[in-house]
């Protein structure tokens, strides 16, 4: 279970707005987030894998507290540890397709059974430069499951992918996150995308 | 026969003043390109203040820091039984002062425009913020390295003033090619103070262009 009560204050063109939020999520369920621009989607995301830390509240997951300011808690990212896929991808321009993955685990049979969810099995020497933008989404997917999070946090993660593609991908994930008893919290601004997949919504905004 | 040792001598503290900005400078620049507050501000315009300053006058503070009959200098000479007025390792001290915005400045700005997103998507790996530094960041920045690192090492090729007031003109010791070719021209031996200006220039066109052209080709990076 993950037990989520945070109060962060957002930067907007007419001022200062409170993002506030409480809610559980309950061990594997995957939940879509949805809302207009600068409801703070990402901020959201960003508080839970320690990127940025909100004024108030508590973060706890699995019984383990990540955030609590009063009790002086605030796990870094690095202890963390979830999966993070950016809306900007943050792929790592030096390294290729393998590099990526290998940087995030030594597992060489994970690795494979990745790129073949992917389909990059046949681009692992490719830079991202040289990558389509669905290739680079895809990537962005795989380095941030390469590291078999408990937690796995979406950034608007399917906009790239053509339906047909995103279809396939969003099957392969159901599959991998029921065997690694994933929770999952995914963005996203289009409607119809994560119809099936999801069991529960939150709006922000 | 013109006497080379100021070029060997002006290389070896290019090449140590250099070497060793690398390996400060990059901390430092990794630090203030990260976040504003007024002491980054306040120390940023300090290591700025040589591109602005007169060599002389930066050279004279230096001297009156560093002279052994008080303060600091005498200190040093006294505990540790270090000189750097009129010594090799005052003029390393001077060029590492004057160089430094050199090689900051470069890896500063290169380490801000790299997006936030990429020091984030490594730590949420696990990865250290050393480990992210320079398996991620710096790869990233090779250019701007190699830029700062040329431009360090040609700026020190060019030092005048700031080394001939700590250091003076001891030959082998302080006399970089820079005042030897003011030296040879003071002593209407312009045949020497030709050769050293020609060395002084060829090495430096060398290392320009073959900066640009690294850049050139390195510039398909999106991130360039």
């Amino acid at each position: 279970m993950i037990s989520i009560d945070i109060e962060k204050s957002l930067k907007a063109y007419a001022g200062q707005r409170i993002l506030k939020i409480d809610r559980k999520f309950p061990k594997g369920s995957i939940t879509k987030i949805y809302g207009p621009s600068g409801s703070g989607k990402t901020t959201f995301l960003k508080c839970i894998a320690g990127l940025t830390t909100p004024e108030k509240g508590s973060i706890m997951v699995d019984e383990v507290l990540w955030f609590e300011p009063l009790s002086g808690i605030n796990l870094p990212p690095q202890e963390r540890k979830v999966g993070f896929v950016f809306q900007d991808y943050a792929l790592f321009p030096n390294m290729t397709v393998l590099e990526h993955l290998e940087y995030a685990t030594n597992d060489a049979a994970w690795i494979q059974r990745l790129l073949l969810i992917g389909k990059l099995e046949t681009l692992t020497t490719h830079k991202p430069e040289y990558l389509s933008g669905g290739q680079q989404q895809r990537l962005a997917i795989l380095r941030a499951l390469a590291i078999k999070p408990k937690l796995l946090l979406m950034d608007e993660p399917f906009s790239a992918l053509d339906p047909e593609m995103k279809a396939a991908l969003i099957g392969e994930l159901k599959v991998l996150f029921e065997e690694l008893g994933m929770t999952v919290l995914i963005v996203s601004h289009n409607s119809g995308e994560l119809v099936g997949m999801v069991d529960g919504e939150l709006g922000l905004g | 026969m013109t006497d080379l040792a100021p070029i060997w001598l002006t290389l070896k503290l290019a090449t140590i003043t250099t070497l060793l900005l690398l390996l400060i400078g990059l901390p430092i620049a990794s630090w203030l390109s990260k976040g504003r507050s007024v002491f980054k501000t306040i120390i940023e315009a300090i290591i700025t203040m040589p591109l602005v300053l007169p060599p002389s006058v930066l050279g004279f503070y230096l001297l009156l820091a560093f002279s052994p009959q008080h303060g600091v200098g005498k200190w040093l000479q006294d505990t540790f039984d270090i000189r750097f007025v009129f010594s090799f390792q005052g003029l390393v001290l001077a060029s590492f002062i004057y160089s430094m915005p050199f090689m900051i400045g470069p890896i500063k700005s290169a380490l801000q425009q790299l997006p936030a997103s990429l020091a984030q998507a490594s730590y949420t790996l696990g990865k250290t913020k050393r480990e992210t530094f320079l398996k991620v960041l710096l790869p990233n920045i090779k250019p701007s390295v190699l830029t700062a690192m040329v431009l360090t090492f040609a700026h020190t090729l060019g030092e005048f003033g700031v080394v001939l007031m700590i250091g003076g003109n001891i030959p082998n010791v302080t006399r970089v090619a820079s005042i030897a070719v003011y030296d040879s021209v003071e002593r209407m031996d312009y045949s020497s103070a030709n050769t050293y200006s020609l060395i002084l220039f060829s090495i430096t066109f060398v290392m320009v262009i073959t900066v640009f052209l690294y850049n050139k080709y390195q510039a398909k990076s999106p991130l360039e």
